[in-house]
């Protein structure tokens, strides 16, 4: 199964930023391990490797790809079925891949209407309103650019996934532990998880990770962060701010709201929870203290953007996944 | 006709796809490089909490979003009204000015140094990073890692996180950094200065001491007579972080200097049908198609445009260096693409002055790292130098802050019509009567590495290297030969 008697490893990117790909790179000497017990066979950032190469292979032949990103075109997809079917365990990395990550709030608008926005904006000089052409006939010949979905969807909306890492980016120390249980595996000292796990995160929430001091949650009031002066050492969700963390999947050490910034939710549901941003909203409503419904409603309008705060990583993952305008043109 | 087709490994990957036509001479006719993605932040982005784009718009870029976050927290700064503390424009400075030196030391040893280091003619397998260290000693590869490492721990200091910082709100930050942290910090940043020095002089002695590389900078090949633009201080200095935005044309004459608010009188975004990646051009000067010289609107922001643009750099070691480089390579502007190598070390070197600057300043400790904005939100622009490009955030809102409008000019997308133009002539000067050989991958790879482009941000794609799949096709389009390459 192998030219050099190792296991085959391959990293893929779909629609992401890239972070995903940094983060690998600053477990540092940790990388070496990965040299050292596997046949990187497939993974652009680091190396030359052809996609037909990929193709050629027998199926199955991969042992371990982490793919990253999102399926956002039609490219994203064909990669994620072409390496679904030369992986043995394939891992959704990453936000993007598990959950659709930010790119994903683009569910909330048609396509359409997000191309228009994009080549009509106020520097762009365009007065015969072109839109990019999937396929363009260009004077010398025809001239072809991957046609955009209209949604974003998570890998295992498009196939069958073995292991979910969460994090935007998945933190490095993680990464590492991952890649040390996979070596454990290799070399019969562990057992890989069951199929469908959760990888490289805690089982609790941020709030369990956090340092923070926590007092009785209740507020009457949700606050801007420009308008508060913080408190470095209480809970920030009691400060009125809107901290994710309570709805979050641990794993990251509560970093950002140990920085003084809100927990965004880039890990993810925590374990059980089917949807998060229902979630989140459980939790937010519970710390509410007023049973006066004009109040209540006056409290709830500091959150002037509920989509984009309870759903920041989370929609296309979402049991909504779309808004309704966005579906109707699929 | 006949077509070559530069293509992603995958051609399904998002990289970038070039695609060149041979007339009957089978010369070059024409070429097209076409950027297959797009993701939209400019749309999803509105209709959320303003103070929050910072933050959503880091995610443009995985390897750069230091450079989103910044030039978000400086257009909320202005949404807001805001003038931050003086302890807070320095901290997002320290942070940036780390996080360049990370970012230079990346792509000069990892990505570009290899064709210098081992040759440009140096075997596929050799022309990477593990060759550089293989040659030059492991002693270098240990210096390059620590490069790396020191920067992301000043990231992860003031912006709470090694990637997608999140500490920069409207009027400051929410943290400060403790006396013990910044002598950390300002001990990183002596290191850096020395490895900048190094640096520079590991160039002067592989390269510039080389005729045979010096003549390949000088020739004719990576050169395009364009416009440059790049961020200055009041002194005209380079700025990474503040200032205005100098143009000058490609005699090297200040056409004028614009700050953030006034982009629009000077920028402006062409669209074709055939990309997903707009080219911005100088408006005061027109869009004339992909040629270079004073009558096009074509400009270039990368190192070596930011030193065109400029008249000398802030710190005194990279003022040196800034010197020679010119009187090097013959006066002001330089036009040779490969020059922007050289160029990116001594901006590393400037980057890490600017760190020790800062991090010995008595205020960087200051308690007094945010002002609470008092002012309605409206409308703001924040720009700084991203380590490809120039880099412009525009957004606007309601009055409960709420975006109802965002606008952006990512870094490498400042060079896409100029790299659209170099693929043409590096094709143009290497395929001739229909002949092509693996030169030319070299040659187009060369000019391209030069721009460091980053697809990531531009197209909101993906970054890094970019592999190549030259496919060489008849008149009926069935392949006939096949060159590929990692990028």
């Amino acid at each position: 199964m192998t030219t050099n008697g190792k296991p085959k490893f391959a990293m893929y990117w779909a629609a992401s930023c890239g972070g995903c790909e940094i983060a690998v790179l600053n477990i540092h000497e940790k990388i070496l391990d990965v040299d050292a017990n596997f046949d990187v066979v497939f993974w652009p950032v680091a190396m030359d490797a052809k996609y037909k190469d990929v193709e050629a292979m027998e199926d199955g032949s991969i042992l371990l790809t982490l793919f990253n990103g999102a399926i956002r075109n039609e490219e994203n997809e064909h990669i994620a079925k072409l390496l679904r079917k030369k992986s043995k365990i394939l891992v959704a990395f990453g936000s993007c891949a598990n959950e659709g990550c930010m790119p994903a709030l683009a569910n909330l608008t048609p396509i359409d209407e997000i191309v228009e926005t994009v080549y009509s904006t106020i520097s762009t000089d365009n007065p015969q309103n072109i839109h990019p052409q999937a396929s363009y006939q260009a004077p010398e010949g025809e001239l072809t650019i991957p046609k955009l979905f209209p949604i974003v969807r998570t890998l295992d909306q498009v196939v069958d996934v073995d292991y979910y890492m969460p994090g935007c980016p998945p933190e490095s120390h993680q990464i590492a532990a991952v890649i040390d249980l996979v070596i454990q595996v290799l070399q019969g000292k562990a057992e890989l998880p069951p199929k469908g796990s959760v990888i490289g995160a805690g089982p609790s929430t941020v709030c369990d990770e956090c340092t923070r001091k926590r007092g009785l949650k209740t507020i009457r009031e949700f606050k801007r962060i420009q308008d508060v002066q913080i408190d470095p050492e209480i809970c920030l969700l009691e400060q009125g701010i809107l901290c994710s963390g309570p709805a979050t999947r641990s794993g990251c050490k509560a970093l950002c709201p140990a920085a003084g910034s809100p927990c965004i939710g880039c890990y993810g549901p925590a374990e059980g929870v089917l949807d998060y941003g229902a979630r989140l909203l459980t939790a937010v409503a519970s710390v509410i203290d007023s049973n006066d419904p004009e109040e209540i409603q006056k409290i709830i309008e500091g959150i002037p953007d509920p989509a984009g705060m309870f759903y920041r990583f989370n929609l296309a993952g979402s049991l909504l996944r779309a808004s309704k305008p966005a579906w109707d043109i699929k | 006709m006949e077509r070559i087709s530069i293509d992603p490994i995958t051609r399904l990957e998002g990289h970038g796809k070039i695609d060149i036509f041979l007339d009957d001479e089978g010369n070059v006719a024409n070429s097209y490089f076409q950027i297959p993605e797009l993701r939209g932040f400019e749309r999803f982005c509105v209709g959320r909490q303003v103070e929050e784009i910072p933050i959503l718009t880091n995610r443009i870029c995985g390897v750069c979003p230091e450079a989103h976050h910044m030039a978000g927290a400086k257009a909320v700064d202005a949404v807001y009204h805001v003038d931050p503390p003086r302890t807070a424009k320095m901290l997002r400075e320290l942070l940036y000015s780390a996080f360049f030196v990370a970012d230079h030391t990346t792509h000069f040893y990892a990505l570009a140094g290899p064709d210098f280091v081992m040759g440009p003619d140096a075997p596929v397998a050799e022309r990477n990073i593990l060759g550089v260290i293989h040659k030059v000693g492991l002693e270098i590869g240990g210096k390059v890692i620590q490069a790396r490492k020191f920067g992301h721990l000043v990231i992860e200091m003031i912006g709470g996180r090694k990637v997608h910082p999140c500490t920069s709100i409207p009027g400051g930050l929410t943290k400060g950094i403790t006396e013990e942290q910044r002598q950390e910090i300002e001990q990183m940043g002596r290191w850096a200065v020395e490895f900048g020095q190094f640096s520079l002089k590991l160039f002067e002695d592989i390269v510039l001491k080389n005729s045979t590389y010096l003549d390949l900078i000088l020739g004719d090949i990576y050169t395009h007579r364009t416009h440059y633009i790049g961020l200055v201080d009041e002194n005209n200095k380079v700025n990474f972080y503040d200032g205005k935005v100098s143009v000058v044309d490609p005699e090297g004459n200040r056409l004028g200097k614009y700050a953030p608010n006034e982009y629009t009188e000077w920028i402006a975004e062409h669209v074709e049908p055939w990309t997903y990646l707009k080219f911005p051009y100088l408006k005061k000067v027109g869009w004339k198609g992909f040629v270079d010289g004073k009558e096009s609107g074509v400009y270039i922001a990368t190192p070596l445009s930011r030193l065109n643009a400029a008249d000398g750099m802030a710190t005194p070691r990279a003022q040196e260096e800034y010197e020679k480089f010119y009187k090097t390579l013959g006066g002001k502007p330089v036009h040779q693409r490969l020059a922007t190598h050289w160029a990116r070390l001594i901006e590393l070197l400037y980057a890490a002055e600017r760190w020790v600057e800062l991090a010995t300043d008595p205020e960087i400790t200051s308690d007094n790292f945010r002002t609470i904005p008092t002012e309605k939100p409206t409308e703001g622009v924040g720009i700084v130098e991203a380590p490809r490009g120039t880099l412009t955030h525009h957004y606007w809102t309601d009055e409960r802050g709420i975006a109802t409008q965002v606008n952006l000019i990512v870094g490498t997308t400042n060079n896409y019509a100029a790299l659209q133009m170099s693929t043409n002539k590096a094709a143009r000067a290497l395929i001739k009567g229909g002949k092509v050989n693996e030169g030319i991958l070299n040659m187009v790879e060369m000019a391209f590495r030069a721009y460091d482009p980053c697809f990531g941000c531009a197209t909101h794609s993906l970054p890094g290297q970019m592999p190549l799949e030259i496919t060489i096709r008849d008149k009926s389009g069935n392949p006939i030969h096949v060159l590929n390459q990692n990028l």
